[in-house]
Formats: structure tokens, C-alpha cells, sequence
């Protein structure tokens, strides 16, 4: 007997649903056995994790916030990783945008009314594209290639920011301690809901929503699906993959950035030596978590973000490492990815020949 | 005199895990597979090479173990994208996270305790000879390991039909494939090769750079070591001076800052990473090169028909 | 909708049981941290500190800890969450965590915040750090007579005050012995990472220092010291072990006195918010063994120690010079705490600039 792959003809939609699914199931069931191997209660273990983030409002919100960051990322790699462009250094464009974004209330601290906060998000989506632009042209214009380019821009992006924040935009106020000046007024991003959950829930909402009716509905969104998977056919219907590819990194780099000036005017409120902890390079795994789809992404993002917290919870409350969140987190990406595979493959029981003779004989 | 024989040591001990991944990853990839979780494979690599010094205090052992440990790694990936075809480039990162989390897991017991160190070759008199005896004779034995390595594996992909097939197998799976290649094992073997010396980078640096185990030691040699393999545009001579040249800037950034250049620390750090892409550029324009080196099927999963 | 509500509140009101019952007989310390606890370095200092609080106030504390918060709205999430489990003391031990403090305990007025090396405090949040610049004066002094060229070389993490003071401490320690010292500073912009710490360690040797200084916390650059035969000093903690040839002595960091002064100051209802500073006098900066060094080198370091530890020499006292010349302080007088504690400019001698 031999398992063998064989190709659905279309993609299977009960299996696009299932399989993530599927994926946390194991993921629950591996984690059912982690937990009982370090001799806790795996029940207990499970509760904290997955649970209890969920029953009071406060850590619902803290959810929240943690995840808009990275679904307002994700959604912009997914239309990059859509047209087969592999953007990895959103965190530097992240980077990017918070500074573009802070110089405003840094230079002009006292500039205060209604403009502010629309003009940093403008500066900041602006960086952040700039910033993208880069392995994008590099992409086209050289051939560099761009996951390599894009990695590396995130290193110089964050040494930037860490120079710009002990620096020349440290506040004169502070003690030399390596912060820029507090946000104040006008300059913090208003909170739209609840104690701590902002304006930018509300962007990442709206843009998901627009990546989603983009990608279904419209030319571009089809010039981008049929460019990823298959450039030749798209080259013949006269689609440019060097645009494409532009586009992709201008789209997903103003997203990073405007997350970026979104943290940094959110809830941080300064400008600090690190931006984030690392959310351009989450919401990689997010964007496949969420098979490429912005609805998707969304509730990919708020799993994510679960795992984090679920990760404190059973620190603090059992006492164990945060090195098994991110276990956890990377077996639950090998089980969505392998699961994956029967959106579009079918799995064939085939029996070798000898078998097969055999049973013939019988 | 001294101080330049000094720096030149120093470069080359910092070469050394660099050399060992990408030669892996060189492997790998020329096979068509881009595994990007060289970072997590050399993450347990190390902590493995240095518990197993720790338990046995047998360099031979802690050296095997840190292949064999990222080789394992390796085919966890295989696994996932050769025969479930799930997306390389998500799956490489997943490995990379995954792998720094377990390598952290399993080293709690190992953080703090002074690593038994690799003795040095040190032959008599040639390692004595001024300048040239420490620089070629002096040097760990791993340094010579990973220096054979890039030749074998330089012989081993232009100079035999096994590498032939490789290559093969990377440019065009298909007719790879329909000429009676087992695409898949070949891209197993391949890419568990690309682990087990990632895993030797790792433990170069547990047991050699620096005797001790700390999660994260890794520092973000891996993803240096896959720009590497696209600055050696696929070619092993390459990526030795690849290496060579990526622990040159970053080791003379350091002295800069101690002669006391008065430019900010930060800016000598970017040195590294925008060497690397400036490099990266003027290699890609080359497109001839990088037309006959670079395996066409990089990256694109297979499925065999039947 | 209503449902879920009134499960979120019953699971909150049993919390708040849990956590009345916790007051009623033990109190409950919380600890976040910025790195692993066993990172072999700062963190892993309030660890074990955490740990010696728990040991000698045996059944009336209770301790918790987060590990590896990123400073920023991850540590907000964090500091609340302990707030909210029970905890009646809480230490944030990083300096990124202030402002995050100062916004939870907002919200908590009667949970006791401390917040570690930073400069905010409240009603309810005490800041603490320790005199580290009074170790570094005496390993100055110490590597002035051990160093045959006279020069050291110091790996230094990132441009804060706190590094910055750390420098000239050891510059007017080593000044007190050779006015000719020299320094050769590289900043490797980590608080820890093993390899890099180490490759500076190497360039500052190739370049002719011949002790090694560090304020990054792995024990990478003393490795190197004993693989070329030179010396060094430890930082946060004893690192004997890494270098039994090569360490001269550490700057040992034992937050556990604080923590269980503090804890205890809960317990009894005294606990008032300040902004607290200790250092060798107090047990909160310790010294390694001094090894590896002649008999009279030990003995003069021991002297030093105790002439700071009784107040008779203050490691920043007058004259000060600035790198341009400027006189900073007179004869008789010391740099008062606030000068310290925002320090950004070097002391004459030191040939390095500082990064701007």
C-alpha cells in the first residue's frame, strides 16, 4: 500500500473550510501531549491557553489590540504573496512608517488640531511605502531578489530608528533616556471603543474588507491572482509582472507603515529604539494561517494573538516557559500548511502491485 | 603585524558557521527547495552540539549531534513541503520559529554552564612559520571541515552523476521526473544534507565561537548565511568568498569603532546588511550568470502525476 | 451575548475570591521580564533574586513571573494581567516597561508597582536601581595596575546614562592609578549577544587592550580573555566559571535584599512609594572575588570597596573634567544623583566620542 497525491480538479471548498480546522485540532491534541509530557494538567494547560483569554472583557480587548497590528499588516502580504511577490521585510517597513510618521509630532511639537493625526498617517503609510518601494525596484530594475533584499532592509530599518530615538529625536525632557518626546493631544490616535481598543481596529476592519472585494471583484484583483499563478498566462493577456510586483510591495509597505505609526501613536504613545515586537514577521505566518484571504486573516490574527496571550497565561499561572508558545505557535503553522494540501490534493490509497496481485489471485 | 595575523583569525572563525549553512542551503536550494528555516536549524543544531559535549565530552559525538539534530529539523520540513506540498516559503519561516522555541526548550538545562571547546589543530613547526603558520595551520578543525566541505560539495555537484541529477531535479522536475528520477527523494536527501550542516554552523558556534549555550546565540547567522548562497549566485567557490567577505565587514566595523571613526555604532552595524544587498544587486545584473546557476524550479513544489 | 457576560463576570468574581483569599494569608509578588529568565544575565538576576525572596520570606510570599515581554503595549497586557490575578506587589524590571507601569497602576491604586532603573514614580510606584558605578570604579583601578599597555578595552551595550556613567566611573577609577589610562570603547548595540560580544572582545585585543570591560552580560568576552591569555572583568553575575584564568573579578547584581525588604514592607502595611538607589554599602552592587591578581592589587581594591561602602570616597567626587576640558566640579564636592542619573558626556581622558 502507498499513499499517493492526486490533484482535485478544483479546489475543494469543504476542505477549505475543514482544514484549518483540522489544523487546530491537532494543534489542540499535540499540545494535549506536550502538556501531560511536563507533568501538568493538560486540561488546566489547554483552558488557560485558548480559553481564558476570552472570559473578561479587559483581555478581550488586549486581544484586540495585539491583533490589529498584524491583521493591518497581513492583509498587504497576502495580495504580495497573492502575486507570488515574497515581501519578508514588512517589519522594516513597519519601522519605516513610525518614523515618517513620528517626525511630525517630534519636529513640531506643538502643532496640534485636526490635521495632525490624518497627516502622520499619511506620512507614515508614505514611509512605509518608500521603504517598500526599494527591494521592489531593486526587483525589477536589477533583478535583486527581494526576500533577501527585504530581510535585510528590516536590519537597517530598526538600527535607523535606534539611532533616531537615542539620538537626534531624543527627548530633550527625559533624562537622556533613549525616548522621543510623549505624544500628546491631537497626536495620539483616538480610542474608539472600550479602555484601549483604537482607531486603527477600525482601518484594519475596513481594509480587509477592501482587499477582499479587490481580489474578488475587480481586474486588479484578478491581474494579481492570475499573475502569481501562472506569469506566462498573465504575460499573454499583457499584464506587466514588473508592475505587479511594484504594486504589491507599494500596497503591503504603506499597510506595515501605517501599523507602524499606528503603534507608535497608539498605544506606546513615543516614539521608542523598537517599534515592535516583531509583527511584520508574524503576520507572514497570519497571511497563511488565513489562506490569503483578508476575512480569513482576520480571524487568523486574533488566533495569533490568542496564542500570546495564552502563552502568558500559562506562565503565570502554571509556571511554565514561554518557549512553548512559540513551539506551539510553529506546529500549529506545520499543521495548517500540511492540511493545506487537501484543499487542492486528494489523498489516494493506491496498492503496490504485488499487493494487488495477490488479491487478484484470491 | 601581529594585530593583522589577529584579524585575520578573527575573520575567519566568524566565517566558519556562515560557510558551513550556506553550503547547505547552496545544496538545497540547487536541488529546486528554498528552505528558509536555516536560522531555526542552526538554533537546535547548537544546543544539541553542546549537550551532547556536555553529556559525553566527546567533540566527535557533539559535532554528529549537531548534524544530526539539524538534519532531523530538515526533515520535519521535508516532510511538510515535499510530501504534504505545503508553501516552502511559509513553512521555511514556520521552521525558523519553531526551531528557535524548541532549541530553547530543550537548552534550559544547559544555560550557564562553561562548554568543553574544541582543541585547536596547532601543528608543530608549520603552525610557527610567521603570518602564514597560525593563519593555515592554526585554526580549529572544524574551520577545515567546512573548507572540505564546500570543495566536496563543489566536486560533488559538477563532477558526478548523483550531483548531475541534483541539478537536473532542480532545473526541471518535470522531465527530471519523466527521465525516471525519484524527484522527491532526491529534494529529501538534499535538503536533510542542507540541515545537518546548518546543524554544523550551529554547533560551531555552541562549541567553538562561543563555548556556551544561550537561546538566540544564533544572532541571525542563518538568514545571512541564505543571502549568501544568492551572492555566490549558486556556486560554492563563491560562497566561501562570500563568507569570507561578510566576516571581514563585520568584524572590521568593530576595530573602526575601537581606532574611534566618531560615526554612530549604528551605522557601522547597517554595514553588514547593506553590503549584503549592494552585492546582491551588482551580482543580479549579471543575468547570463545568474541564468545558467540559479535552479529554475526554486522554490515550486512537485507533484508527481503518477 | 448576555450569556457570555455573565460568565466573563462570574469567572471574575471567583478571580477576586482567589485573590482575597491570597491577601488574607500570603502575599502575592509578580515579576516581567524583559528576557528569559535564565538568560544569564539581567533578567536571570531578578530571577534569582526572585527566588531568594521566596526562600527567606518562606510561607508569607507567593511569587509569579512573566518572561521575554517585549517593552511596549505587550508589557501593558502583561503588567495588567498580574494586576488583575491576585498580585499585591509588582516589579517590572526593564527600563521600557515605566511608562507601562505608571499606565496599569493608574488603574490599580491599591497594588504596589516598582519599576527598575528608570526615573517616573507615583503614589503607588516606587522606581529602584542600583549604584553599579561603584564597582566600576574599583575594577578601574584594578585593571590600571594589572594592564601592561595601560590601555583597556570596554564592550558597551547602548548609549544610556547608565552606560555612560559606568565608563567614567571606571575611567576615574583607573585614572586614580595611571593618569595616563586609555580606553578603547565599542558599542555593540545588544544587551546580549554571545558572538558579537565576543568579535569585539577579539577586535579590542587585536587593537592592544589587554583587560576586557564589559556592560552587555554574556560571558563571551572573558572566554576570549582566557583563550589569549589576558584578563577581564564579569558582569551581573559571577562568571568564574567561564574564565577561572581570565576573570579579575564581577560587578554582581543581587536585587534579592531589595525585593525582600520590599515584600516585606507590603506585608507588614509600611510599603510607601520612593525612588530608591542602593549600591555596595547596601548589598545590592556586589564584588566577585578578587582572583587572578597579585596579593596587593586585592588588598587595595578591598580598601577601595570599603572607603566607598562608609562614604569616605565618593566615586564622582571633584574635580571632574569634561572630554573638551570644561570643569564640571570642583575640589571637595561629588556629582550630585540627578547629574548622574542623566549623564551624556564623557570625562576628560577618554578619547572616544559618544554617539549623538
Amino acid at each position: 500500500m502507498r499513499i499517493e497525491l492526486v490533484r482535485r480538479p478544483n479546489r475543494s471548498r469543504a476542505m477549505a473550510v475543514l482544514s484549518p480546522l483540522v489544523a487546530i485540532f491537532l494543534t489542540v491534541v499535540a499540545g494535549f501531549l506536550v502538556f501531560s509530557a511536563v507533568g501538568v494538567d493538560p486540561f488546566r494547560a489547554l483552558y488557560i491557553y485558548f480559553i481564558e483569554p476570552l472570559t473578561a472583557w479587559w483581555s478581550v480587548e488586549a486581544l484586540i489590540v495585539k491583533a490589529v497590528p498584524i491583521v493591518i499588516i497581513a492583509v498587504g502580504l497576502s495580495l504580495c504573496f497573492y502575486s507570488n511577490t515574497w515581501n519578508i521585510g514588512a517589519e522594516g517597513q513597519l519601522v519605516a512608517g513610525a518614523m515618517a510618521g513620528s517626525a511630525l509630532p517630534i519636529l513640531f511639537p506643538d502643532f496640534q488640531g485636526p490635521l495632525v493625526m490624518p497627516l502622520m498617517l499619511i506620512l507614515g503609510i508614505a514611509g512605509g511605502m518608500a521603504y517598500g518601494a526599494i527591494p521592489a525596484l531593486l526587483k525589477t530594475r536589477f533583478g535583486a531578489n527581494e526576500i533577501l533584499t527585504s530581510l535585510m532592509l528590516v536590519y537597517v530599518a530598526q538600527l535607523m530608528v535606534d539611532w533616531l530615538a537615542r539620538g537626534p529625536w531624543r527627548n530633550p525632557a527625559g533624562h537622556n533616556f533613549p525616548d522621543s518626546r510623549p505624544f500628546d493631544g491631537d497626536q495620539i490616535l483616538p480610542v474608539v471603543f472600550g479602555d484601549s481598543v483604537r482607531l486603527n481596529a477600525v482601518f484594519a476592519i475596513v481594509i480587509a474588507v477592501i482587499a477582499w472585494f479587490v481580489l474578488r471583484r475587480t481586474i486588479t484583483g484578478f491581474q494579481i491572482t492570475v499573475l502569481g499563478q501562472a506569469p506566462r498566462a498573465g504575460a499573454f493577456a499583457g499584464f506587466s509582472h514588473k508592475k505587479m510586483v511594484v504594486l504589491a510591495f507599494l500596497i503591503s509597505g504603506g499597510l506595515a507603515g501605517l501599523a507602524g505609526i499606528c503603534e507608535v501613536a497608539g498605544p506606546t504613545g513615543m516614539l521608542r529604539t523598537s517599534v515592535s515586537p516583531g509583527y511584520g514577521f508574524t503576520a507572514i505566518i497570519v497571511a497563511f494561517l488565513g489562506r490569503l484571504n483578508p476575512i480569513g486573516i482576520i480571524f487568523a490574527g486574533l488566533l495569533l494573538a490568542l496564542s500570546y496571550m495564552g502563552g502568558e497565561g500559562v506562565q503565570i499561572e502554571l509556571g511554565m516557559s514561554d518557549q512553548i508558545t512559540r513551539v506551539f505557535q510553529g506546529m500549529l503553522l506545520f499543521f495548517v500548511l500540511a492540511c493545506d494540501t487537501f484543499i487542492f490534493y486528494r489523498v489516494r490509497l493506491v496498492r503496490t502491485p504485488a499487493a494487488g496481485a495477490r488479491a487478484e489471485g484470491a | 603585524m601581529e594585530m593583522f595575523e589577529g584579524i585575520v583569525l578573527t575573520i575567519i572563525t566568524a566565517a566558519t558557521p556562515l560557510l558551513f549553512a550556506a553550503i547547505g542551503e547552496l545544496v538545497t536550494e540547487r536541488s529546486g527547495v528554498l528552505n528558509l528555516g536555516v536560522e531555526g536549524m542552526m538554533a537546535v543544531g547548537a544546543v544539541c552540539g553542546f549537550a551532547a559535549a556536555h553529556l559525553t565530552d566527546q567533540p566527535v559525538i557533539a559535532i554528529a549531534a549537531a548534524a544530526a539534530a539539524g538534519a532531523l529539523m530538515a526533515a520535519l520540513f521535508g516532510v511538510v513541503t515535499l510530501i504534504f506540498v505545503g508553501n516552502q516559503v511559509a513553512s521555511g519561516l514556520a521552521l525558523t520559529l519553531f526551531g528557535l522555541g524548541f532549541s530553547a526548550l530543550i537548552g534550559n538545562a544547559y544555560v550557564g554552564i562553561p562548554g568543553i571547546g574544541l582543541p585547536k589543530l596547532d601543528i608543530p613547526v608549520l603552525s610557527d612559520i610567521p603570518l602564514v603558520g597560525p593563519i593555515v595551520f592554526g585554526e580549529d578543525p572544524l574551520t577545515y571541515l567546512a573548507i572540505v566541505l564546500a570543495v566536496g560539495v563543489w566536486w560533488f555537484l559538477f563532477h558526478t552523476r548523483a550531483g548531475l541529477i541534483l541539478r537536473a531535479v532542480g532545473d526541471n522536475h518535470v522531465s527530471a521526473h519523466s527521465l525516471g528520477y525519484n524527484v522527491i527523494k532526491v529534494r529529501f536527501l538534499a535538503v536533510m544534507f542542507g540541515g545537518a550542516c546548518a546543524g554544523l554552523g550551529g554547533g560551531y558556534l555552541s562549541l567553538v565561537y562561543t563555548p556556551q549555550w544561550t537561546q538566540n546565540m544564533t544572532g541571525g547567522r542563518g538568514w545571512i548565511a541564505l543571502a549568501l548562497v544568492v551572492f555566490a549566485t549558486w556556486l560554492p567557490s563563491r560562497i566561501v568568498i562570500g563568507a569570507v567577505l561578510f566576516g571581514a565587514v563585520s568584524i572590521l566595523q568593530l576595530h573602526a569603532q575601537a581606532i574611534g571613526v566618531g560615526i554612530p555604532s549604528q551605522f557601522l552595524s547597517m554595514l553588514p546588511y547593506l553590503t549584503t544587498v549592494i552585492v546582491l544587486v551588482i551580482i543580479s545584473r549579471d543575468r547570463t550568470l545568474l541564468r545558467v546557476n540559479t535552479p529554475a524550479c526554486l522554490g515550486q513544489s512537485f507533484v508527481p502525476d503518477r | 451575548m448576555r450569556k457570555s457576560f455573565a460568565l466573563a463576570g462570574a469567572v471574575l468574581a471567583l478571580g477576586m475570591m482567589a485573590g482575597g483569599a491570597n491577601a488574607a494569608d500570603k502575599v502575592k509578588a509578580c515579576f516581567v521580564y524583559v528576557g528569559p529568565h535564565n538568560d544569564g544575565g539581567w533578567s536571570q538576576g531578578h530571577d534569582t533574586a526572585r527566588l531568594y525572596a521566596e526562600e527567606k520570606l518562606g510561607d508569607a510570599v507567593e511569587t509569579a513571573y512573566v518572561e521575554s515581554i517585549p517593552e511596549g503595549p505587550d508589557a501593558e497586557r502583561a503588567i495588567e494581567r498580574f494586576a488583575r490575578s491576585g498580585c499585591n506587589i509588582i516589579f517590572t524590571t526593564s527600563f521600557g516597561f515605566m511608562d507601562p507601569t505608571i499606565k496599569v497602576a493608574k488603574k490599580f491604586p491599591d497594588i504596589k508597582f516598582e519599576h527598575a532603573t528608570g526615573f517616573k514614580t507615583a503614589e503607588n510606584v516606587t522606581s529602584y536601581n542600583a549604584r553599579f558605578y561603584e564597582g566600576r570604579y574599583i575594577i578601574g583601578q584594578i585593571a590600571a595596575k594589572v594592564s601592561k599597555n595601560g590601555v583597556a578595552g570596554y564592550i558597551a551595550s547602548f548609549p544610556i546614562p547608565e552606560v555612560v556613567m559606568g565608563i567614567n566611573a571606571f575611567m576615574l577609577g583607573a585614572q586614580s592609578v595611571n593618569p595616563d589610562f586609555k580606553i578603547k570603547v565599542v558599542w555593540v548595540n545588544t544587551w546580549f549577544d554571545p558572538g558579537k560580544e565576543g568579535d569585539a572582545a577579539k577586535a579590542l585585543f587585536d587593537q592592544g587592550a589587554d583587560v576586557s570591560v564589559q556592560h552587555t552580560d554574556s560571558p563571551a568576552p572573558l572566554q576570549i580573555a582566557q583563550e589569549r591569555g589576558l584578563q577581564g572583568f564579569g558582569q551581573a553575575h559571577d562568571m568564574i566559571e567561564f574564565a577561572p584564568k581570565a576573570q579579575l573579578t564581577a560587578i554582581e547584581d543581587h536585587w534579592g535584599p531589595y525585593y525582600v525588604r520590599r515584600i516585606q514592607a507590603v506585608i507588614d502595611g509600611t510599603w510607601k512609594s520612593q525612588a530608591s538607589w542602593e549600591g555596595l554599602k547596601d548589598g545590592l552592587v556586589v564584588m566577585a572575588p578578587y582572583t587572578n591578581m597579585p596579593a596587593e592589587v586585592a588588598e587595595e581594591a578591598k580598601a577601595t570597596q570599603a572607603a566607598i561602602e562608609s562614604g569616605e570616597l565618593h566615586p564622582f567626587k571633584g574635580p571632574i573634567f569634561k572630554q573638551d576640558g570644561t570643569q564640571v566640579i570642583g575640589e571637595g564636592e561629588a556629582l550630585d544623583d540627578g547629574t548622574l542619573l542623566g549623564m551624556n558626556w564623557y570625562v576628560k581622558g577618554i578619547d572616544d566620542q559618544l554617539p549623538k
